[in-house]
């Protein structure tokens, strides 16, 4: 190691893995994805994927994916649910990759709710 | 992208539980299940929580599971992993949400609530054996700070300044340590690590060396800057060969990376460490017998002065610091010697790593501000003395040390509070007792540790500790009078005013601190030829009473087949074929064993 330059670039590098070891905190934007059968069967696993590529992409912070269980209504997976610190929860249904990204643009980095996604009453 | 990471404990605790099965296990398992590229192993340090070991953690769920089995990995992988349900059953007790998904963190858990860990901080956290991850924990930063904008007196006025004591035992102020070295004149000085951890129950260095290996590695290059020196020795037993092995990856890795070598940072300073096996000699802990076993000769102590700040290893000046010690400096840099400052007591600054065992419910790894009380340790940390049985005594400093009674529970660790009730800070071993204990028996023990651990080069410490062993066994035999206690404690100062170094200068601590603390045990054994907790066996006898109801159970506990008797009939117990074991005492359901 002939430079600080040197360093600063590993410990960089790094910080995107480091951050998935700080267990989740109440500050935390949490994406949490249905992954029981109903939810992998509907192709929860890329929906999963999409947003760990796209929150890697754009270099966010203090956002966490995870896992949850069945959310009850097998025929409306994928599901997402979306905690912001200090707003409601927002339950996305009908996911694929590309609503997975759109949330990430317009939910999570601008603070859009897509209501179009949104699990309604009817 | 990895979406969860699964850290498996790799410390000597979990690994005697199969902590690397496991792993191998879940390994597995990920590749079968095509999750390669979602989750991701690492094998760390100790995470402190041995007693429920082997330990797996998944994050960011942040789930502790605790006292896996090989068998349990199926459930966490099909479970956890793929349908994202923590499984309950496995979670360490009190990190279970109550009615709820998720769990509470760990550091809500009485175990980990009133810790401090900064030696330990990247222990349980980081791969021991990937230098990229203790540098994304600002890992080499300090060094690099150091070395482009620090002179060495500025460095070491920074640790004088911290308060920083050697964690070795006797507390040594570290800065004044290096600025010895540093003003002796000299172009060949050396840098020494002492990691010949010895005490029996410590388990303090063996767990940075194996959880952090590069904090130490990172430590010993700017104490070299700081004093000049270019080539550092860590002095490690054999019998850590898990420490051996990570410390061994880690000085390659860091010389890979340049991080140690020629010209470190483009600077004009070089250093290389290198490292030296021990045969596992409890005297070569002791600084001057560690560097002559260096030297390649026997590890024997010499006097000082010269102390070796002026001639040590080869006759260079030379400074060796403990690993804990070593494991401070990079934060005291990076953080600034007022941040240390403000943790501890007045003449105690930091924290201090306690390898907790003995009869304590949660044995592990703990650390925690310096003032803080023995009793937050033991029934807060520790968990209290198991099966509900009362707490008689901590050993603290190992053969060195003393134990303190239940009456000084309260005081604040620091290094003077403990020298001043008889006992002292250690390396950090701290091992409970509990009414099962006898004293004796406990001085007894670590006595006899000396005795074999002495080296022979000085006579008061190679005659004098075994003639105290023998006195102490005429106690737990039942031959002594009082007049044998009054010749205890006149050798005891003997042998500690006498001898060369301080193996012999502490052998009698054990003796004298249960002298002081437990006198009336001394005195049951020796006037009324009796041991209060029932471990001396010449001075126990068990018999059966007339409370036998003729269950047998004592008959067909009993290992040497002592007790005869028919059913619903009164037993007999064989005095001459009893070993007093206790076995007939501790099962019978009606108390008709009378123990005397």
């Amino acid at each position: 190691m002939k430079s600080i330059e040197e360093l600063k670039a590993i410990k960089a590098r790094m910080q995107a893995e480091i951050n998935t070891r700080d267990a989740v905190g109440n500050a935390d934007t949490r994406i949490v994805v249905g992954m029981a059968t109903c939810g992998i069967a509907a192709g929860a696993r890329p929906v999963l994927n999409t947003f760990l590529e796209e929150i890697q992409n754009k270099r966010l912070q203090g956002v966490k994916v995870t896992q949850a269980g069945c959310l009850g209504m097998c025929k409306l997976e994928p599901m997402v649910e979306v905690y912001v610190p200090g707003k409601e929860k927002v339950t996305y249904v009908k996911v694929n990759s590309d609503i997975a990204k759109k949330i990430v643009a317009d939910h999570i980095v601008n603070g859009k709710t897509i209501s179009e996604y949104v699990i309604t009453n009817s | 992208m990895i979406r969860n990471h699964i850290l498996v404990c790799g410390g000597t605790g979990c690994t005697s539980g199969k902590s690397k099965s496991i792993l191998e296990k879940i390994n597995n398992l990920i590749v079968e299940n095509n999750l390669s590229g979602e989750v991701q192993t690492v094998m760390t340090g100790c995470f402190g929580l041995c007693a429920l070991g082997p330990v797996v953690v998944v994050y960011p769920e942040g789930a502790f599971y605790s006292q896996v089995k090989e068998s349990d990995v199926d459930e966490i992988i099909s479970e956890h992993i793929i349908k994202g349900r923590i499984v309950k059953r496995l979670l360490y007790q009190e990190t279970v949400k109550e009615g709820g998904d998720g769990v509470s963190s760990l550091n809500d858990t009485s175990f980990y609530k009133k810790q401090m860990r900064l030696a330990l901080k990247n222990c349980g956290v980081i791969n021991p054996e990937n230098i990229d991850e203790y540098i994304a924990y600002d890992g080499y930063s300090a060094l690099a700070k150091v070395l482009t904008e620090m002179t060495p007196q500025e460095v070491i006025d920074v640790i004088k300044t911290s308060g920083l004591r050697g964690r070795g035992g006797a507390g040594f102020p570290t800065g004044n340590k290096w600025q010895f070295a540093h003003d002796v004149l000299g172009d060949t000085k050396y840098v020494c690590c002492n990691a010949d951890e010895g005490d029996p129950g410590a388990f303090m260095d063996r767990s940075v060396l194996e959880g952090d290996p590069h904090a130490v590695i990172e430590a010993m290059a700017i104490a070299g800057y700081a004093i000049g020196s270019n080539q550092g020795y860590v002095y490690i037993r054999a019998e850590y060969p898990i420490a051996v092995e990570r410390l061994d990856i880690a000085i390659k890795q860091a010389k890979e990376y340049g991080l140690l070598g020629e010209n470190i940072f483009g600077t004009d300073f070089s250093f290389d460490i290198e490292i030296r096996l021990g045969a596992g000699a409890f005297v070569c802990g002791e600084e001057t017998a560690l560097m002559t076993s260096i030297e390649g000769n026997r590890g024997e102590p010499r006097p000082r002065p010269p102390f070796p700040a002026v001639k040590g290893l080869f006759q260079k000046p030379t400074i060796l610091n403990n690993v804990e010690t070593y494991a401070n400096i990079a934060q005291i840099i990076l953080k600034g010697a007022d941040w240390f400052r403000s943790i501890g007591t007045e003449k105690s600054k930091g924290t201090k790593v306690f390898a907790v065992g003995g009869k304590i419910q949660n044995t592990g790894l703990v650390e925690v501000p310096m003032g803080t009380t023995l009793r937050t340790i033991i029934e807060d940390i520790g968990g209290g003395i198991p099966n509900g049985k009362k707490f008689k005594a901590a050993q603290t400093g190992g053969p060195s040390g003393g134990c303190i009674p239940a009456s000084h529970l309260d005081i604040a660790i620091d290094y003077e509070n403990l020298l001043a009730i008889g006992s002292m800070m250690g390396s950090g071993g701290l091992i409970v007792m509990d009414e099962d204990t006898c004293m004796v028996d406990i001085a007894k023990f670590f006595l006899e540790f000396t005795v074999e651990e002495s080296c022979g080069k000085c006579t008061p410490c190679r005659i004098g500790t075994k003639r105290l062993y023998e006195l102490l066994e005429k106690v737990t035999k039942g031959k002594a009078t009082e007049a044998t206690l009054q010749e205890m404690e006149k050798l005891c100062y003997y042998i500690k005013d006498n001898s060369l170094c301080g193996l012999g200068q502490t052998a009698p601590n054990p003796v004298l601190s249960t002298l002081r603390y437990f006198k009336d045990e001394y005195l049951a054994h020796v006037n009324d030829k009796r041991c209060p907790a029932a471990v001396c066996k010449d001075l126990v006898s068990y018999s059966i009473t007339d409370k036998c109801v003729g269950c047998t159970l004592c008959a067909r506990k009993c290992p040497v087949s002592a007790i005869t008797g028919k059913v619903k009939e009164k037993h007999m117990l064989d005095k001459e074929k009893c070993i007093k074991c206790g076995v007939c005492f501790e099962n019978c359901k009606f108390k008709a064993i009378s123990r005397g």
